[in-house]
């Protein structure tokens, strides 16, 4: 794809099936990524309605119940236990994989690497493609598993065997199990095809004049997230592929010494820790590839909406890269009661407690930003506030569970559960809406409804910490995740039982809520992106190179010559200037520092 | 069916509605000239306001439910460890508790403090080096002293048990504990899953069982070969994949017998004093202010054996023993009075997802004096046999 077969553009012509279906445009794959992961999302925020009907109102029945789950998996409208486990799997998967790393990456290292890096697409349009309908198929394959009569995977979306390996063991580690194997697998050749493409491109493809130390800060934490995708993923290919063996040909690496049902099995010699460590050494870092990009999205959108450069832009890719890297070496914190060493746990604290450091300095660099700004709240904005406030509140309850002493008391309680759908889920979450709030004029050539988008806002704020600030007293109640009801504590303390059944009933009416407030949402974005206001080119008055492209999608980006880059993105409100942005594309002045 | 056509109609037509109402906005936004990317001034105030709304919102519920939770919903740590590790808990809580009310504040105060305002520019500050010192060093002192506190604690309770800690086993199955008392040698016999079976659930090794496994397996064998015979004499009828089935199993059988035996010829009789003294219980009854030993052990998948009272857990991994120490320091009838619940009891759940009876999983545990402990055990499980005890 040379730049000069672009030059041409008015005259290209193409048919549905290559604009829409088998695009190769990097802005239609980003869509795609998007709009299926839209799709996904709202099966697993259902799904997640459906269990949380479950534990706040445990054994009433419940016409919604019996509606999406019929009489197989809710008889007379009570849910069934096999089936309870299978709704938390494959939320906590589809949540994890499909929406906030193909959704949440894949939508926005697509659209915005080229953009912002200036170049005329991805290193690879075909492998771009190639990584969508991966995805799209991994997906089709997790919803398909569904519908299956063994029920779903259901072994926690962390599928420790050997659990997961024996059908007798429990029914969705039947072809349930098997499903969301392959979909899992197609899914992380997606994802490497997809990182390798983002690593390509941002190193060999930016425009003249486009430093890395130029490069706006959404790039560095794609960049680093592709990084770590490349590096991880694979790992959890491996431990899939292993116990694919495990479970077809009678392989023993995670099965040592075990009785399944009435079956005793001849597997010796393997280790279901073994598991557990490949597993979390890709689990951890995915974490972060959750959590940088929309990281990155909100540095962007804060300097922008704050009119202020981001405070400390070299401090804050380097916390990015501090992140990235000590995320490789921090997992067995999910594994301190294995059995572990327990020096071996203790350097294991060690490294997540540094954690804390880069991520202290970019929350500060966040509140910094914002001093003596002067703030437009657009929906995008509130949402990065929000990601903020989210990403502190989380986070800070990392220090209790990266703590071995602490964790011991706590490991697996639904204070784990808060913690990380706190820090993870709804950082991750409100990174990615503000992200397509802030470029859907770049995505659909239109603007979203901004008061639509401030009700979903404050709604989904609301209802976020409704559901999961109450969650941490339960979790420090000592109730354990993934329990079907807490009836076992009317047996030992009345007392206890009284209070989590109180707060589960609050979690789950805030949980419905929530739900219900992203209908708001969706509306808005279907909506407006056939009939919203025609954008400007440059809506937000910001500094990156994307909002120097017509408002029209065009191959190539550019209409002419790819405009060479000056200054960083970042000069907001600069003393001297008329205007409070300067595009990154308007060169220096005599004298003029760079920043 | 009726019911789910109306709820699609209601639905179908409050889209409409809404999207009607769009096209209403729609009109008067382009009548009024008004662009979307502008947010009006009294917009913005509006949500300038609600952060600090919803600041005073989120920090007045905390508040409200610490009052109302506060004293946690745990009662007070009844082991050793547990009270270093509830001390431990309250310094990290006060750091917690202070960067989260100070961040919080900071952040929205901010968002409402500089809102936006046509006459003013925002204040152009890229970066500060003493600042970003300031916070990267801060947080790495806390950091490190919450790493010093934390393995120190973390040491002492995973530390070498003491010599007189009493050594017992707890092994886990789908979807129940079985405790096994070392007995008066405080020595577990030894165990092997090869050796499961009816009589003998949790697999210990001793001369007698051995032998009881062996003619167990070679009488299945056994039959099972004449069941694969009759099949291919046509006697009994078996589709081909059962009886294929079959000669696969049959095929293993004889490799774990051919294991047995082999344990066997390298077995000791002398070993089986370790295990003669052994008592299984169904509950786990602990004597106050006695170290114990526990050792984990897992018939099928991996179970976690959580003591929430006392603040330990530890996973129990087929094919694998697991260990934790602790001392209990309260019996159930104190903390009874601590809670002032008169039906308060200690327990032993079950925290690792297992299967679909997970949240049923669990075991009674109970903390008395000496001699409460050898009453129970009189009364429930007789002497040191491989009884099981049922105590309910």
């Amino acid at each position: 794809m040379s730049a000069a077969a672009h030059t041409d553009h008015g005259h290209h012509h193409e048919s549905f099936i290559t604009k829409y279906i088998f695009s190769q445009d990097h802005k239609m794959i980003g869509k795609q990524f998007l709009v299926t992961a839209i799709i996904m999302a709202c099966v697993a925020v259902v799904l997640s309605i459906l269990f949380r009907i479950q534990l706040g109102w445990p054994g009433e029945s419940s016409s919604v119940l019996s509606f999406f789950l019929g009489d197989t998996w809710a008889p007379n409208g009570i849910l069934d236990r096999g089936m309870y486990l299978g709704l938390v799997t494959i939320h906590g998967t589809i949540m994890v994989f499909f929406v906030l790393t193909g959704g949440l990456s894949g939508t926005f290292s697509n659209l915005l690497i080229p953009l912002q890096c200036g170049a005329r697409d991805m290193a690879s349009g075909m492998l771009n493609m190639i990584s969508y309908w991966l995805f799209f198929i991994s997906s089709v394959l997790m919803l398909y598993s569904l519908f299956i009569e063994t029920g779903p995977a259901s072994a926690g979306w962390t599928i420790y065997p050997p659990l997961s390996v024996y059908e007798e063991t429990i029914p969705g580690s039947g072809s349930g199990m098997t499903l969301w194997l392959l979909s899992m697998t197609i899914f992380v050749a997606s994802s490497l095809l997809g990182s390798l493409n983002y690593i390509v491109t941002i190193l060999n493809l930016r425009t003249k004049g486009m430093k890395m130390t130029r490069l706006p800060l959404t790039i560095w934490a794609f960049f680093v997230t592709a990084v770590l995708g490349v590096l991880s993923f694979p790992v959890l290919v491996s431990a899939v592929v292993l116990m694919l063996m495990d479970r077809t040909m009678g392989t023993s690496f995670y099965v040592n010494d075990a009785i399944v049902g009435t079956e005793i099995l001849e597997q010796s010699g393997g280790s279901p820790i073994l598991f557990e460590h490949l597993f979390w050494f890709l689990g951890h870092p995915e974490v972060y590839i959750v959590l940088l990009p929309a990281l990155g999205l909100t540095s962007e959108i804060v300097a922008n909406n704050a009119r202020k450069p981001i405070f400390g832009y070299r401090a804050m890719i380097g916390s990015i890269l501090a992140i990235g890297f000590l995320s490789f070496i921090v997992w067995g914190h999910h594994m301190f009661i294995t059995g572990m060493n327990p020096f071996l746990g203790g350097v294991f604290v060690f490294t997540t407690l540094l954690i804390a450091i880069p991520s202290a300095v970019k929350a500060f660099n966040y509140i910094t930003t914002l001093w003596k700004g002067n703030i437009r709240f657009t929906p995008a904005m509130l949402f990065s506030i929000g990601l903020v406030s989210s990403f502190i509140t989380g986070g800070i309850t990392g220090i209790i569970l990266a703590d071995s002493a602490l964790d011991i008391a706590v490991h697996d309680t639904y204070f784990v559960v808060a913690h990380f759908h706190v820090v993870m889920g709804l950082s991750a979450i409100f990174g990615m809406f503000a992200g397509v709030y802030h470029w859907f004029p770049k995505m659909y050539g239109r603007m979203m409804n901004s008061k639509l988008g401030m009700v979903h806002f404050w709604l989904t704020l609301v209802s976020a910490y409704g559901v999961f600030f109450p969650m941490h007293f339960v979790g420090i109640g000592g109730a354990p995740r993934r329990y079907y009801d807490y009836t076992v504590y009317t047996g030992f303390d009345e007392n206890q039982y009284g209070m989590i059944m109180d707060l589960n009933v609050i979690i789950s009416v805030f949980a419905i809520i929530g739900g219900l407030a992203q209908i708001i949402f969706i509306f808005n974005f279907f909506y407006s992106a056939r009939r919203g206001q025609v954008a400007v080119q440059n809506p937000w008055k910001g500094n990156s190179l994307e909002w120097t492209t017509p408002v029209e999608h065009i191959h190539g980006n550019w209409p002419g010559e790819i405009p060479e880059v000056h200054r960083w993105p970042y000069d907001y409100s600069k003393p001297g200037e008329e205007e409070d942005f300067v595009l990154q594309t308007v060169p220096l002045k005599d004298g003029e520092e760079e920043h | 069916m009726g019911m789910k056509l109306i709820v699609l109609v209601v639905i179908v037509l409050a889209v409409i509605a809404v999207a009607q109402l769009m096209r209403v906005y729609e009109l008067t936004s382009k009548i009024r000239n008004r662009r979307e990317e502008d947010i009006d001034l009294r917009t913005n105030n509006i949500n300038a306001s609600l952060m600090m709304w919803f600041l005073a919102a989120f920090f007045g519920s905390l508040i409200y439910m610490l009052y109302k939770y506060g004293n946690g919903l745990l009662p007070e740590a009844a082991s050793e460890h547990g009270q270093d590790i509830d001390w431990l808990f309250n310094i990290n809580w006060i750091i917690v508790f202070f960067v989260f009310f100070l961040t919080n504040a900071l952040l929205f105060f901010f968002a409402y403090k500089y809102a936006y305002n046509p006459d003013r520019k925002a204040y152009f500050f890229p970066h500060d080096n003493r600042l970003e010192m300031l916070w990267t060093v801060v947080p790495a002192g806390a950091m490190a002293v919450i790493i010093i506190l934390g393995l120190m604690t973390w040491n002492d309770m995973m530390g070498k048990p003491s010599d007189d800690a009493v050594v017992v086993e707890i092994y886990a199955e789908q979807f129940k504990f079985t405790a096994r008392y070392s007995g008066e040698d405080n020595k577990l016999g030894y165990s092997d899953y090869k050796l499961v079976n009816g009589t003998n659930p949790l697999g210990v090794i001793t001369t007698a069982n051995l032998t009881g496994r062996i003619s167990e397996l070679d009488s299945t064998i056994k039959e099972m070969h004449n069941d694969i015979e009759k099949t291919e004499n046509g006697e009994k009828a078996y589709s081909l994949a059962a009886s294929e089935k079959m000669v696969t199993k049959v095929e293993k059988l004889e490799r774990i017998l051919e294991r047995v035996v082999a344990m066997q010829s390298g077995y000791s009789d002398s070993s089986d004093v370790l295990a003669e003294d052994d008592y299984m219980a169904k509950e786990l009854f602990l004597i106050k202010d006695q170290e114990y030993q526990f050792i984990f052990r897992s018939r099928d998948v991996i179970h976690s054996a959580y003591f929430p009272h006392f603040r330990a857990q530890m996973n129990c991994v087929p094919g694998q023993r697991t260990k934790l120490k602790f001392k209990p320091i309260f019996t159930t009838a104190e903390m009874r009075t601590k809670t002032g619940n008169p039906k308060f009891n200690y327990i032993l759940l079950c925290n690792k997802i297992c299967g679909e009876s997970h949240s049923n999983m669990n075991m009674a545990v109970i903390v008395g004096t000496v001699e409460e402990f050898n009453e129970w055990k009189k009364t429930e499980n007789g002497n040191a046999a491989l009884v099981v005890a049922s105590t309910k």
